[in-house]
């Protein structure tokens, strides 16, 4: 073989590897996704639903108790993480090309990476033990908007540099006060980006286990006190999953199956969401611009 | 004279858009032809299908025939990798590769070829930066990085580049659109200096370029051939009211 | 609508922007109160207000990793007397001795993240080689998506699904293989019991993919046209094109990408409690279980107090001053490629 045939066989040994290496990536993706539904599917009932963990292993349990707790938390840790995220997204956005900015958006940057179960450490320092609330659902929650915030101020402050200047400058040049256009660039034109950031974000955290072993710990009833334990799917899943008892393994494997059509609804939803809105016209961007500037 | 390159009824598309429409030209060997035309008459798009870099963008594809030394390179068997080693090209933007130094930019197309003897490669890079007029300049920094020196040494670099592979023929897309008068006429020199050997199409938006440097002028005009012939007999006397009209620039 | 209408056209006032009229009082409010990218701007009553309360909350953020920084400091105090430097290198777990070194889980740690990037680096290079290079243009979105899927599973079911599907492979076919063939290493000693480093490798190098393979791609997907023509037109195939125009232009980005998962995968915490077989000893074997540093707290919490309680925290913080640096770095690397890496992880 010379030179020019081996370079042409490496070309398509090449070409195949690649195309290999996406296969092999894949495959774990497809197994996973159908090894929860096969195995997650049978347990799925009303009663198992509705139902609460008990833990013994007696049949008749169900994972009612976790999909409530999994909500709880995520409602409680956006209600402080959403707004603190948003609003440190439009600070580092609108305002903060200086030091500090800087400095809000590398701190940011290290919040995202934070493991998370050193966010489960510190929450735990700081909620179950210095406030002596103990493991609690409040904790959870705070533990969960600690991993919340860097997300949602990430994807603010992009769907924010999107917008064009022109919007803002045209709203400014026509004398609109600087906060008002601040609001209104954000609620009109980056309201896309900031609420699929948010979902984005939600998606992630309905998943996290590691800070709520540290936190919220578990509970086996209908608790929804926010200085009680609570339940919650991943934990449910992480409790049970290798447990001895059918039932108990059978109840992991059901909450994984809701956990999971959880997050891939909303990734899915959010990209197609993304995708319809990307396909904005001239002229409705125009309409914002009338918008911006009425002074109501 | 013989025809180095001969097109018969190339047509190429951009997906839907018919960019060069049924051309027959016929480029004379060892000789500097060039292609002149309003932007957007498929200059361009014509010379990128003598070296088969047109069917690399996404939709793009070509009818006809392109014949080079009476071969078709558009043929079934035959491999765009070798036609490329064959008919070699310079972009408008120079774009030597930033990682590389001056030397291994240089021999990049020898070292794909499997070329290891650093006795060849050396004699490659001085022959090479000679013929394009960059040896003098750059022969006591050749470790020096590809992109730290000037525009116009850079393009000459591209053309040493494009050299060094031995292709029989040179395509120069606007080869001096991006560089100042001084480097302009280095190059333009140099290419006096390369026709002797090889054979040169030129695309170019400056008229007065292409009546300095070219043998043998292409007026073209939305993607047709309108007039092809002698430098001076386009520039002069023209057969075609069209080329007139662009020649005393009453449009484009 | 109708104020578009009546701005007249600028040639009007040409450098007069001082003018009396209307626009030309909006053009000294516009160029004072500024877009974001004109020096400094004026502040008028509701604008102070809305810009204060903006920063106030942006501080709580900074203000948040201090407190919960120094928090935890705190509560490793107990430890860090206790054991000062010695705890980095100290092979003891030991509840019953209440002696407590941190050594067995950096070990660990570094092993099972070892594993993750030996194996997925090439593997998210070739997925981004396809993705930027390869891939006809209709399927790049939709398989750029699926890949980021990967990473949208929780950590907790890539645990569950190693448990019950991974582990029977690694126990019949894989372990058994290096066996035989690596055995005489050190690293392949003891039985294969399917919940080891090895396997916790494995399933890490599976979550660490999309976030390399898709930061690599936006690096590769960077690279101009005009190199890739640059190589084509010296007669380089398609492979030898990606090789010295798009994968050394894009090499600091690709870098910085590789950095980024081994960030992810230090802090991976319950796919690897889950798998790694929970043994807190030093092990050079593979097959052997181990713990990393996050595994131990995963593992340990629930019963821990006292100087246990602190030493965990401790190692805690090693962990997060590890993956700091880590990130750190990635972040130079990469630069604001950041922005686009898939922060739907879920869960580590």
């Amino acid at each position: 073989m010379n030179t020019y045939e081996y370079r042409k066989l490496k070309n398509t040994l090449a070409s195949g590897l690649a195309l290999a290496c996406v296969i092999l990536a894949l495959i774990p993706l497809v197994y996973i996704l159908a090894g929860v539904v096969m195995k997650g599917a049978p347990a799925l009932s009303w009663e198992f639903l509705t139902n609460r963990t008990v833990g013994t292993g007696e049949p008749g349990e169900g994972i009612g108790n976790a999909i409530v707790g999994t909500l709880l938390l995520v409602f409680y840790a956006s209600m402080i993480g959403l707004p603190v995220g948003i609003l440190t997204g439009i600070y580092v956005s609108e305002y903060g090309n200086n030091k500090f900015g800087s400095t809000v958006r590398f701190f940011n940057d290290v919040l995202a990476n934070f493991p998370s179960i050193v966010v489960g450490l510190l929450a735990y320092a700081l909620v179950v033990a210095y406030l002596n609330v103990g493991f609690s659902l409040i904790a959870g929650s705070v533990a969960l908007s600690i991993i919340m915030i860097p997300i949602v101020a990430n994807t603010t402050e992009e769907a924010l540099r999107m917008v064009p200047n022109s919007l803002r400058e045209g709203a400014l040049a026509l004398g609109v006060a600087r906060w008002r256009t601040v609001l209104k660039v954000m609620l009109v034109s980056g309201r896309a980006g900031i609420v699929t950031g948010a979902l984005l974000a939600i998606a992630r955290i309905a998943g996290e286990t590691a800070p709520l072993l540290l936190t919220a710990f578990y509970s086996s009833y209908w608790s929804i006190s926010p200085t009680e334990p609570i339940a919650s799917l991943p934990l449910t899943i992480f409790r049970n999953y290798n447990s001895p008892s059918e039932v108990l393994l059978q109840q992991a494997w059901g909450a994984a199956l809701v956990l999971i059509i959880i997050v891939l609804m909303l990734n899915i939803g959010v990209r197609l969401f993304m995708r319809q809105k990307t396909k904005k016209s001239k002229a409705v961007r125009m309409r914002w611009m009338t918008r911006l500037s009425r002074k109501d | 004279m013989d025809d180095k390159i001969v097109t018969k009824g190339l047509n190429a598309y951009f997906g839907d858009v018919h960019a060069v429409k049924g051309i027959d030209i016929r480029i004379p060997k060892n000789a500097i032809t060039a292609i002149i035309g309003p932007s957007g008459c498929g200059k361009s798009t014509l010379i990128r299908c003598m070296n088969r870099m047109h069917e690399v963008v996404r939709g793009a594809r070509v009818t006809g025939e392109v014949l080079l030394d009476g071969r078709d390179i558009y043929g079934s068997q035959m491999d765009p990798v070798l036609v490329r080693t064959k008919v070699g090209m310079v972009f408008q933007k120079p774009n030597p590769f930033p990682t590389m130094s001056i030397y291994d930019n240089v021999v990049a197309g020898m070292r794909l070829n499997g070329e290891k003897d650093w006795k060849r490669l050396d004699a490659t890079v001085e022959r090479s930066l000679k013929l394009a007029a960059l040896w003098d300049e750059v022969k006591h920094q050749l470790d020096a990085s590809g992109v730290s020196i000037s525009g116009g040494q850079q393009q000459r670099l591209c053309i040493a580049r494009a050299l060094a592979v031995q292709p029989e023929a040179l395509l120069l897309d606007e080869p001096c659109s991006a560089l100042d008068p001084i480097a302009t006429a280095k190059i333009e020199d140099l290419l006096f200096d390369l026709k002797d050997k090889y054979t040169i199409v030129i695309v170019t938006h400056n008229m007065q370029q292409a009546a300095r440097v070219a043998d043998f002028t292409a007026f073209m005009y939305m993607g047709e051939l309108i007039e092809f012939g002698v430098t001076k007999k386009i520039f002069e006397n023209p057969d075609k009211e069209l080329t007139e009209k662009y020649i005393t620039g009453r449009f484009g | 609508m109708e104020a578009h209408r009546h701005i007249p056209p600028i040639e009007k006032y040409g450098k007069n922007l001082g003018g009396t009229g209307r626009f030309g009082k909006a053009a000294i409010m516009a160029s004072s109160k500024g877009s974001r990218l004109r020096g400094k701007p004026l502040r008028f009553g509701g604008d102070r207000i809305f810009e204060y309360t903006v920063m106030g909350v942006a501080t709580l953020t900074l203000a948040l990793v201090w407190l919960l920084v120094v928090r935890m400091v705190l509560d490793a105090q107990l430890s860090i007397e206790r054991f000062g430097f010695g705890f980095l290198i100290g092979g003891d777990w030991d509840p019953n001795r209440d002696v407590y070194g941190a050594l067995p889980f950096i070990f660990g740690t570094l092993m099972t993240t070892g594993i993750a990037v030996l194996i997925g680096v090439p593997l998210s290079i070739g997925i981004a080689t396809y993705l930027s290079e390869l891939a006809p243009p209709w399927l790049k979105g939709p398989l750029s998506f699926v890949v980021e899927l990967l990473a949208a599973v929780p950590s907790v079911i890539y645990g569950l699904w190693a448990m019950y599907a991974l582990r029977p492979v690694m126990v019949d076919t894989v372990e058994p293989f290096f066996q035989s063939v690596l055995g005489w290493t050190p690293l392949f000693q003891g039985d294969p019991v399917g919940l080891d480093k090895f396997t916790a490798g494995i399933i890490l190098a599976i979550m660490i993919i999309p976030t390399i393979a898709s930061v690599s791609k936006e690096a590769m997907m960077a690279v101009p046209d005009s190199q890739r023509e640059a190589a084509l037109s010296i007669g380089a195939t398609r492979y030898e094109t990606t090789r010295i125009a798009v994968l050394t232009y894009a090499r600091s980005g690709i870098f910085g990408a590789c950095i980024l998962g081994l960030g992810r995968a230090v802090g991976e915490t319950m796919a690897v409690t889950m798998t790694i077989g929970n043994a807190n000893r030093v092990s050079w074997s593979l097959l052997d279980p181990g713990q990393t540093m996050a595994s131990l707290i995963a593992n340990n919490w629930g019963e821990a107090q006292g100087l246990q309680l602190s030493a965990l925290i401790e190692v805690g913080l090693v962990l997060f001053v590890i993956a700091l640096l880590v990130n750190a770095f990635a972040r130079i690397m990469v630069g604001r490629f950041m922005s686009r890496v898939p922060a739907t992880g879920g869960g580590l």
